[in-house]
């Protein structure tokens, strides 16, 4: 009885071999799993960079799928998508997939952003990986917002007027630009159909692309972790890494963890509250495109208000549409304009501490802001906090360079 | 062990900020309406409703008559014979033979479809609104929630006929408002106030799960689910203790 | 993956860990699976799609003695005739020329069909149209005569796109490309002058 199942093994294993010789399969498998060593100290704030790729998927597969059932025109898209959720079977669990993974997307990822400026993951030498993560960031707002144009309901056409019209801020060829974009006179079905185009092919395969650029990045210099000091620098008799341990197993396993725990609150939302409040689906957006009547109350996705709280701050439209883009261009530049000797907020003086934690607050407190109704007193709060934000990032240019740093150890601590 | 208090407090502080930002996004001053669109009861008598008094002049063009059957118990006879009408299909949505144009010509207005109203109004507005139909002194129908609404009060002979009671406001700024009060029935119709809230609030009910007839569905697998990840995650957490007894 | 990996512990319960691993990846696979179900079954037919291919009602006094409608059911073209004396005395007679003359290939008619005239009752012929070759729509034919195809032709159903020959019941002819008689669909009597294509009845 055992001779034929050692024989299966010998078969199986000589097959492996042949693909093995002809493709770096087990090579791959040393080189970023097996054999790529990662710092022990990973803490919590660790989980995001599997759980985006995880999303990833869950946003391509799912999306793959919608597209069988969608009509991207704007005759056909409403009742299309109303046709999903109700006459193609387990439509709605498709849907409510990819919707919920969109708003789950951002939280990951700002949690992952997050994690990066605390540890000064985007220090020397790992300028190029926020580089190229921010740049998954941005393509990341397009797509979303090109997504959110297609169920083609009341925000979708009035996001679509609004996000546009900023173009149209361009002095003198602004007109030329926000038709171009439109292809039009207005939002209209030759706009809904390019931004198809694009949400479902063009953006995801610069995404893919930009995630194998950011992941070859970090495996080029390895990762960084909550002290922020290299573990290439204390290597055993071995030549690895004395604080770093194999990816897989030990990463692979805390991660299917991770997986686990993010599932749970993704299927809790899918299943028991789809919309969150009319945070995650909006209540207008049930309601038909009619270009002859915009919802009272407009605001963009949650995951934009930041920045729509930055826009509406300034009372001047060109100002304001810099002032936004500035806010994300501003990103780019931490790794320049953080010049502290230490990377890890753990070590950091108190002043630059303080500095980040008012960054987030600011960052939350804008999404909150730019949620509201647009009081005059919500107003005077948005230009505080936009101050705050942009005032950030010339302090902690100021204050990084001389700041007064706690000692950091020679070793990763627990 | 200190840091990682530290990072639950923080992450904890986000989820609560979160919520927060979520609960502010609700609410609009209007009474809190509970529905439950597992109450089979409910359904049905809100569906009798809505086919009685709304379909006449609103469709609901996405809501076929064979889902209803499906999610209310009725087999296809029974739909056949209550629901559907003489020339329409069990399989059919439901549309209305009132023309855009003609609704434009009565009543100033095409009537929108009510498919997804009870996803795009939310039960709270919608019961607001169905109770808050009054007469206006020239006699004209008007809606405190909805003022100026192109529809007349179709279900007036059940709740009678209202009107709406003011009384003047100082708004604090030297000017005096008439705010709106309460309502005064001037002809009580054929249900008491406590069974034309009931019908009310049956036909909410109807509305919100037609706005999403998978709704029941979701929520009955949903538990299931969830049960399955904790089952998972807890065997995946055993997993990562046991290789990290490794890592010292 | 190496033996001797540093970070190996001397006494580590690796029976345990192997039934973890089992345990973790089969909740995982079956996970999977649950999940691709909803995926698999998105590509059935929709509600929509039943509801049009839903049974269709004829109103058979339109159908006139010796003459053929056609409705559509399914994305299918289904002929209906009315077949008189005249007509049904055409079908017998030929069954050495014919590939399947007894209905033996059960998929392509209900039961009740089974038999010389392919039919619930002998005067009417209900037959999905599409030639069981590469699916056009035959010509009906039902004048005897001499053709350029066919010195001796008994009146049928004649294929122009390969020309496939079927009788008056629908059943083909030896020697021709298609491989079947044509299909007969599902069909029953509401009353004496109401057909519905799509329900299958008793015979």
């Amino acid at each position: 009885m055992a001779k034929p199942a050692s024989n299966l093994k010998k078969r199986g294993v000589e097959l492996f071999n042949w693909f093995d010789k002809r493709l770096p399969i087990s090579d791959f498998w040393e080189a970023h799993l097996a054999g790529y060593y990662a710092p022990k100290n990973f803490n919590f704030w660790y989980f995001f960079g599997s759980l985006a790729m995880l999303v990833l998927v869950i946003q391509i597969v799912t999306g793959i799928f919608l597209t069988m059932h969608y009509k991207p025109s704007a005759e056909d898209a409403f009742a299309s998508v109303e046709y999903i959720m109700r006459d193609v079977e387990w439509g709605w669990l498709i849907r409510y997939m990819h919707t919920t993974g969109a708003s789950l997307f951002f939280v990951v990822v700002y949690l992952h952003m997050f994690r990066g400026l605390m540890y000064g993951s985007y220090r020397k030498p790992r300028e190029l990986i926020w580089i190229f993560g921010m740049i998954i960031y941005v393509l990341l707002m397009a797509e979303a917002f090109m997504g959110y144009i297609l169920p083609w309901g009341q925000m979708s056409y009035w996001g679509a007027q609004v996000i546009v019209s900023l173009f149209g801020a361009v002095p003198k060829f602004g007109g030329l630009i926000t038709e171009w974009i439109r292809g039009d006179y207005f939002i209209a079905d030759a706009t809904l159909n390019r931004f198809f185009a694009l949400h479902v092919i063009a953006v995801p395969i610069m995404l893919l692309l930009l995630v194998v650029l950011h992941l070859s990045a970090l495996h080029q210099v390895g990762s960084n972790n909550p002290d922020g000091i290299e573990i290439k620098e204390h290597k055993g008799k071995d030549g690895k890494p004395l604080d770093g341990i194999p990816f897989h197993p030990y990463y692979t396993v805390k991660d299917i963890f991770g997986v686990g725990v993010f599932l749970f609150i993704f299927a809790f939302i899918i299943f028991f509250s789809p919309d969150l409040g009319g945070l995650f689906l909006e209540h207008d957006n049930f309601v038909p495109a009619d270009s002859m009547v915009t919802p009272i109350h407009i605001k963009p996705s949650w995951y934009f208000t930041p920045f729509y709280a930055i826009l509406r701050a300034v009372p001047d439209k060109l100002a304001g549409v810099i002032t936004m883009f500035s806010a994300i261009i501003m990103l780019f530049l931490l790794p320049w304009l953080d010049r502290s000797p230490v990377k890890s907020i753990r070590y950091r003086g108190w002043i630059t501490k303080f500095l980040i934690i008012l960054f987030a607050a600011a960052f939350i407190r804008l999404g909150m802001l730019g949620l509201g109704e647009g009081t005059i007193a919500e107003t005077i709060e948005s230009r505080i906090w936009t101050f705050i934000y942009f005032a950030f990032f010339a302090l902690l240019w100021f204050f990084s360079k001389h700041e007064k740093t706690k000692p950091v150890p020679e070793r990763v601590t627990k | 062990m200190t840091r990682l208090i530290k990072n639950n407090v923080l992450f904890a502080a986000l989820l609560m900020l979160f919520s927060a930002t979520v609960a502010a996004s609700g609410g609009g001053g209007l009474k809190q309406v509970n529905v439950n669109v597992q109450d089979t009861g409910a359904l049905q008598r809100g569906a009798v409703e809505f086919v009685n008094n709304c379909l006449s002049c609103h469709a609901a063009a996405y809501m076929r008559y064979s889902r209803l059957g499906q999610d209310l118990g009725l087999s296809d006879d029974q739909v056949r014979e209550s629901f559907l009408p003489a020339n329409a299909k069990i399989g059919d949505t439901m549309t209305v033979s009132m023309s855009d144009d003609e609704a434009k010509a009565w009543f100033g207005n095409k009537a929108p479809d009510l498919s997804v109203i009870g996803r795009a109004r939310g039960a709270n507005w919608l019961y607001a609104y169905l109770t808050s139909f009054y007469q206006d002194d020239s006699g004209q129908w008007n809606n405190t929630v909805f003022p100026d609404v192109a529809m007349p009060h179709v279900l007036w002979n059940l709740q009678g006929i209202q009107k709406a009671v003011y009384h003047e406001e100082d708004d604090g700024y030297g000017g005096v408002h008439n705010v709106f009060s309460h309502f005064e029935m001037t002809s009580p119709g054929t249900q008491s106030v406590e069974e034309y809230e009931q019908t009310v609030h049956d036909l909410v009910t109807y509305l919100v799960y037609m706005g999403e007839p998978a709704r029941i569905q979701r929520e009955s697998i949903g538990v299931w689910v969830l049960l399955f990840l904790v089952l998972f995650t807890f065997v995946a957490y055993l997993l990562k203790v046991e290789y990290w007894k490794d890592i010292h | 993956m190496s033996s001797d990996d540093k970070n190996h512990q001397q006494g580590a319960d690796m029976g345990r860990r192997r039934m973890l691993i089992g345990a973790t990846s089969a909740l995982g696979a079956v996970g999977v699976g649950f999940v691709a179900v909803p995926f698999l079954k998105s590509w059935m037919p929709s509600a929509r799609a039943k509801a049009v291919g839903a049974p269709v009602e004829v109103d058979l006094r339109t159908v006139k003695p010796d003459q053929i409608i056609k409705v559509m059911w399914r994305g299918q073209t289904i002929g209906i005739m009315n077949r008189s004396k005249k007509l049904l005395d055409r079908i017998g007679g030929h069954d050495e020329q014919l590939s399947d003359p007894g209905s033996a290939v059960i998929d392509q008619q209900p039961e009740f069909a089974v038999n010389e005239f392919r039919s619930m009752k002998p005067e009417w012929l209900v037959l999905n149209m599409h030639c069981t070759h590469l699916g056009c729509i035959p010509q009906v034919l039902p004048e005897p005569g001499a053709y350029a195809w066919e010195a001796d032709w008994p009146g049928g159903f004649f294929c122009p796109c390969h020309k496939s020959k079927f009788d008056l019941s629908g059943r083909v002819f030896k020697g021709v490309p298609a491989p079947t008689n044509l299909i007969i669909p599902p069909y029953s009597f509401l009353d004496n002058n109401t057909l519905i294509i799509g329900v299958s009845g008793a015979a």
